[in-house]
């Protein structure tokens, strides 16, 4: 979608079960950075009983607990739109729950795997103790996005096959569990930065909007690049 | 307090020595500290204190201490009552409520969520109150789903009678487990953590409101016996008898809460004659809701620790020209993660002036900008009020919130306001 006559469709999926860290943050930072360009944009918010659209440009999964994981996994699965749309060409930023829904397998409570999406080369299962706090990881240097800054809250522990590959190293965290945080694989990124992390790293956001509108002009710097540096030092400290 | 066994009264009173010397050391109101040495000496301690007595136990995700103020105002219509009206709602805290009055047969607990289950088991209470269930402190709070279920087997197993609110899917169904319950349609606000169907996991039906059910497994909402009707300001009884309510407190909120504890107050045999005018008297609970006035202004404090909580205070706000002060803070007791400022919306307050405070401004900042809403930062609630009047001397009233450390340290800056 290098045309910017028409509007760019983020689509936010399945709000009912995935969000409960302020996920809707990732959606209002890329429409409002879409927007300050003069990209149009367009939010669909699919219920996880509705089908998923598969004409979307940007597609947002956010975090949610064990029961909800399951039941989006399923329906994503049975839907298949997502993985369609994927094939197309489309952006994918999933978080946390998201993260592990759409590799290739993931732990239900007992830690036995169940299928993801299967559109990230990752598998995810349970750590032995729960990894909750800031966290400070520097972006794959091809990727642009330099030093990125979050929140983790999760049991999981992911590793990667050989078709993805880590978003970023850990500089204070514990990400993927080995030293690394995220996952990506063409334009589909998954992380462990839960809730906004959009908001918290504009140069995220960035890059996840350029991946479908191509180079995008620059934006003065406001609070976002202010709370972004606050949060890293308050980490680094 | 005789039948106590020696070994517990011993405990009760340790516990107490250690409560008043807490205070007296400036330490705290005490609450705890004397309930946690109390719990060292005996650990069955709270059952033996809850014995002989009729508890009444409320638990939620907000408005637990408001609740818990307004059903020990409509008890002490039966005389003393034991009850920990500063909020230390742990184990602890209840040792140490029961301990300071002995001989209070009735008494009413406010219970931390994650401790109902457990708390159901040792006090054996008359009466359990479920209001509501949502997103609160993920950093540590373990998740609502999961909660409800342990509330749901904990009341299985007990003959406690439930007063709950039947609009809140998750509560309901939690309530649903119990053997005897009275179904109050109290109201949900924040509807954000109950699309899906408890048992089952279906999108729920929710209209009109306040009805639900799941179309998958056929979980419904229970018919409610007590109602609030808020465009009237009346709570109906179960013999749809109207009673104006005309409370002090403001807001939807606190209608629910109080009709609630009007619905408390009659399984005790109180009626709503005789508990709402007690429920009136209430203008403030622990600094939540009071006005203090600086420079010839009313400052208004609402305390809002969680999206559900935001919005109930946004909705209580005065009219556009009175100017808000948002105070958000992430230390231990708020919760180390912002990321539920993303949750709430804030375009409701884009035509009044509104400023950002806190430890946590900068997010604040962040997250009003994403939602287009002009805002000044501030470091001072007094600051800006002085600011204020100076720009418009005839500035009636200002109203602030803030979150749990935040609240708390404004609230210490007037000098701890009740
Ligand atoms: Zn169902």
């Amino acid at each position: 979608m290098t045309d910017t006559s028409s509007a760019l469709r983020i689509v936010w999926i399945y709000p009912d079960l995935l969000s409960t860290y302020g996920d809707q943050g990732n959606v209002l930072v890329l429409k409002r950075r879409a927007e300050l360009r003069g990209i149009p944009t367009e939010t669909v918010r699919v219920l996880s009983s509705d089908p998923v659209p598969e004409q979307g440009d940007v597609y947002l999964l956010g975090g949610g607990e064990d029961r909800p994981q399951i039941l989006a996994a399923q329906r994503l699965r049975s839907d298949g739109g997502l993985k369609r749309a994927v094939e197309a060409g489309a952006a994918v930023f999933a978080v946390c729950a998201g993260y592990q829904i759409v590799g290739e397998s993931f732990g239900d409570d007992d830690d036995n795997p169940l299928p993801g999406v299967g559109i990230l080369d990752v598998r995810s299962g349970r750590g032995d103790t729960r990894a909750v706090g800031e966290i400070v990881a520097d972006v794959d240097p091809a990727l642009g996005a330099g030093r990125i800054t979050g929140f983790e809250n999760h049991q999981g522990r992911t590793a990667l096959g050989p078709t993805a590959r880590p978003l970023s190293t850990t500089a204070v965290g514990i990400g993927n569990g080995n030293g690394t945080e995220g996952a990506v694989q063409g334009q589909v990124l998954g992380t462990y930065l839960h809730g906004p992390a959009l908001p918290r790293n504009p140069a995220l956001a960035d890059m996840l909007l350029s991946w479908r509108v191509g180079e995008l002009a620059p934006l003065p710097p406001a609070w976002g690049e202010r709370l972004h540096e606050e949060r890293l030092a308050a980490a680094l400290q | 307090m005789s039948e106590l066994p020696l070994r517990a009264q011993l405990a009760s009173v340790l516990g107490k020595s250690a409560a008043s010397l807490s205070r007296a050391t400036g330490r705290g109101d005490g609450s705890v500290i004397g309930g946690r040495v109390a719990l060292k000496v005996e650990p069955d301690l709270l059952g033996k204190l809850a014995r002989g007595r009729r508890l009444t136990l409320v638990s939620a995700t907000n408005g637990k201490t408001t609740t818990t103020r307004l059903i020990a105002a409509a008890l002490r219509e039966l005389g003393d009552i034991a009850t920990n009206e500063q909020g230390a709602n742990m184990p602890t805290g209840h040792i140490t409520a029961l301990a300071n009055s002995p001989d209070a047969r009735n008494g009413v607990l406010e219970v931390d969520e994650k401790y109902l289950p457990q708390v159901i088991k040792a006090t054996n209470p008359a009466v359990t109150v479920l209001m509501n269930l949502s997103r609160d402190q993920m950093d540590r709070a373990s998740e609502i789903n999961l909660l409800a279920k342990k509330w749901r087997d904990a009341l299985g197993t007990s003959e406690t009678h439930v007063v709950a609110n039947a609009d809140d899917p998750l509560v309901a169904w939690a309530g649903l487990g119990a053997r005897h319950a009275t179904w109050v349609s109290a109201g949900q606000r924040w509807k954000e953590d109950s699309w899906c169907c408890p048992e089952c996991g279906g999108h729920l039906k929710r209209d009109p409101d306040p009805y639900w059910e799941c179309p998958e497994c056929g979980l419904a909402r229970p018919e409610a016996s007590w109602a609030v009707d808020n465009g009237d300001d009346v709570v109906v009884d179960p013999n749809g008898v109207r009673f104006g309510m005309r409370l002090n407190l403001p807001g939807d909120a606190n209608r629910s809460n109080a009709a609630i504890a009007m619905a408390v107050g009659a399984a005790y045999g109180i009626h709503p004659k005789q508990s709402l005018p007690r429920l009136r008297e209430i203008r403030s609970v622990a600094g939540r809701y009071t006005s203090v006035v600086t420079h010839g202004t009313e400052v208004r404090l609402l305390l809002a620790k969680n999206p559900a909580g935001w919005l109930e205070s946004f909705a209580v706000l005065g009219p556009p020209d009175v100017p808000v002060l948002l105070s958000v803070n992430a230390q231990v007791p708020d919760g180390k993660d912002t990321s539920w400022l993303w949750d709430v919306d804030y375009t409701v307050l884009a035509d009044r002036r509104v400023f950002v405070l806190g430890e946590r401004r900068t997010d604040l900042a962040l997250r009003l900008e994403t939602d287009g809403v002009p805002f000044e930062v501030a470091d001072r609630v007094d600051d800006v009020v002085a600011r204020l009047k100076a720009e418009r001397p005839d500035l009636p009233k200002v109203d602030v919130i803030a979150n749990y450390t935040a609240f708390q340290q404004i609230r210490a800056a007037y000098g701890r306001v009740q």
